[in-house]
């Protein structure tokens, strides 16, 4: 399961995270206390630790959704500040998978899927090209033109997964991917992902509470209160 | 076409509410549309009996109202006598009151009036007019609203008429008066001219030298061609006026309906708000979709709008006693003004909730799953 990834070097490195503090509530609630935390290119790293512990406020930095109180994060060599433009970074170089789906549900898994596309303004027929690419490697071609309510919690994610490499990001970011899906789901989701991940040579960030899920990836790295506490 | 999506899944997925907008921005439109178009066919209707289709209208100048206009008797037989000019009436108007009506406007014309000489007769005949100074010819609605069949005596203020004639007009409101000789309605009013003078020329192309000539000649006097005058008269300004932001308030009410609407639309969907913009989508994106959803429910709004005037106005034709006030013409310049109305109202009703929407956060609306 675990992917070759290049050897350690900052030219290298798909994201830098270097000394980020954030906080919420005008600094009353602390959730990263100066993170650190390099990942080189094209690698799969599980980001672990307890609930609360500021696995997902991390995702969303590097994610650009959110800036950091302090710090910096560089993401493929260019730093993550007001000077970057985030629109074009969201929209090419970055996608995401979230514990609950976040699809649209009166939209068809084909819709939902092209929203990138529609929003980055890619030509029709080559989102329409990826999209059949993207549906036959997840299993979800009979599901195209169903609405999202009509489709199981796997295929949601699944369609989920499609729609963050609908661009060919560079970076995958998975927040609990499988948190809210059983066993065999869970399994074969992950199991998915790194496929996906590994063909397309993006590079994953995944949070997960799965510790075998965790296990078959590049890289562990342990979050407590705030800090990076352990790497693996 | 999946940005149409976004736009229609939302207005459909609330169903009811979208109705609901909708029915207001149409009731809105509606409401513009009948008061707007039943006051300018009034204008209409009003320039009409201040013309009767002629050319020009001379005039007293700075006169508030034409009531009090008073045009000088020998002016008229002069003016008709000019090269430029093919005919020219002499009208008074003037308010009279009978038993039960206290106010029934009269028109004291010549013979040769257009209004006699154009009028069907449903009762009486055209060479009898002006024969006795104590004939009057009623408008047929008039005839009705008096309950007077021909040769009757009525009583106008303190005289007794004899009715020789009972005409019907395409104005409703002079089918609603009645017809003096104008000698007869000087006596009665106790002037000596006449109210205005509507003109005939030869030659339209000769109205600016007649104005001049009139200003040259009679100093006191205005002449306005037709359409100018409908334009100029303060009163049907006012009228207009009136009913542009009488319509505006209906329109702005339908706006503030369109308004909440959407910022219950923001409020409701903010996560999905939030998926967009992780996707990828700019503030614009975003706004266009708000807005974009605004502007399906006006153009809807005003479509129904439209069709619910033109049957309110249609209904209201119905209606005898208003037969000949109303002018159902829905003129397209109306329409399109209206609609476009809609439009902006709509669209600027939804420009807080889209700044709101773009505003929003991805990371706390999704932060909560």
């Amino acid at each position: 399961m675990k992917r070759d990834s290049k050897t350690t070097n900052p030219e290298h490195m798909a994201i830098r995270v270097c000394n980020v503090w954030k906080s919420y509530e005008e600094g009353a609630i602390p959730v990263l206390n100066g993170v650190d935390l390099d990942v080189e290119a094209g690698q799969a790293i599980a980001l672990c630790g307890p609930s609360g512990c500021g696995k997902s406020t991390l995702l969303h930095l590097v994610g650009g959704l959110d800036r950091p109180d302090n710090g910096t994060i560089a993401v493929n060599g260019a730093e993550l500040n007001r000077h970057r433009d985030m629109v074009r970074f969201m929209r090419h170089e970055v996608g995401f998978v979230f514990q609950l789906h976040n699809l649209i549900p009166d939209l068809t898994m084909k819709e939902n899927c092209l929203l990138p596309s529609v929003a980055a303004g890619m030509d029709r027929h080559k989102a329409q090209d990826r999209l059949q690419e993207l549906a036959g490697r997840t299993g979800l071609q009979h599901r195209l033109n169903h609405t999202i309510q009509r489709l199981s919690g796997g295929e949601r994610q699944r369609t989920a997964i499609c729609r963050a490499l609908m661009n060919s990001p560079g970076i995958l970011l998975a927040d609990e991917p499988t948190g809210s899906l059983d066993e065999r789901n869970s399994t074969n989701i992950f199991e998915l992902l790194m496929s996906l991940a590994g063909s397309e040579g993006v590079t994953l960030l995944m949070a997960t509470h799965d510790r075998t899920l965790a296990a078959a990836c590049d890289r562990i790295v342990e979050m407590h209160d705030g800090r990076i506490c352990e790497h693996c | 076409m999946i940005y149409f999506r976004l736009v229609f899944v939302n207005l459909l997925r609330h169903r009811i509410r979208t109705a609901i907008s909708i029915a207001g921005v149409a009731f809105s439109v509606a409401a513009m549309l009948t008061v707007v178009s039943v006051l300018e066919g009034a204008v209409a209707m009003f320039s009409g009996i201040l013309s009767s289709g002629a050319q020009m209208i001379v005039f007293e100048r700075n006169v508030s109202d034409l009531f009090f206009s008073d045009v000088p008797a020998p002016v008229a037989d002069e003016v008709a006598t000019w090269q430029t000019v093919a005919h020219a009436d002499p009208v008074l108007f003037g308010v009279v009151s009978s038993a039960d009506h206290p106010i029934i406007t009269c028109f004291g014309v010549t013979v040769e009036d257009p209004r006699i000489q154009g009028a069907t007769w449903l009762a009486g005949r055209p060479d009898y007019f002006g024969r006795d100074a104590a004939d009057v010819l009623l408008g047929e609605r008039a005839a009705t609203f008096l309950g007077t069949t021909l040769g009757e005596q009525i009583q106008i203020g303190h005289a007794d008429f004899r009715v020789t004639g009972i005409v019907k007009t395409k104005n409703g409101f002079e089918d609603g008066g009645i017809f003096m000789s104008l000698a007869e309605a000087r006596r009665f009013f106790h002037k000596e001219g006449s109210s205005v003078i509507t003109v005939r020329l030869h030659n339209k192309d000769d109205a600016r030298a007649f104005k001049n000539q009139v200003r040259d000649r009679f100093p006191n006097l205005i002449a306005l061609e037709d359409a100018e005058f409908s334009r100029s008269y303060s009163q049907f300004k006012i009228l207009k006026a009136t009913a542009w932001a009488v319509g505006g308030c209906g329109l702005a009410l339908g706006g503030l309906g369109v308004a909440n609407t959407m910022i219950m639309s923001v409020f409701t969907r903010i996560r999905e708000i939030a998926i967009l913009r992780v996707n990828g989508f700019s503030n614009g994106q975003i706004a266009a979709t708000i807005i974009g959803e605004a502007a399906a429910v006006a153009v809807a709004g005003a479509l129904v709008g439209l069709l619910l005037g033109a049957i309110a106005l249609y209904s209201l034709k119905l209606i005898p006693v208003l037969h000949g006030y109303i002018d159902v013409t829905m003129r397209p310049l109306l329409m399109a003004s209206v609609v476009l109305l809609a439009l902006v109202t709509g669209v600027s009703g939804a420009l807080y909730p889209a700044a709101y929407a773009t505003r929003i956060r991805a990371a706390e609306a999704l932060r909560f799953e």
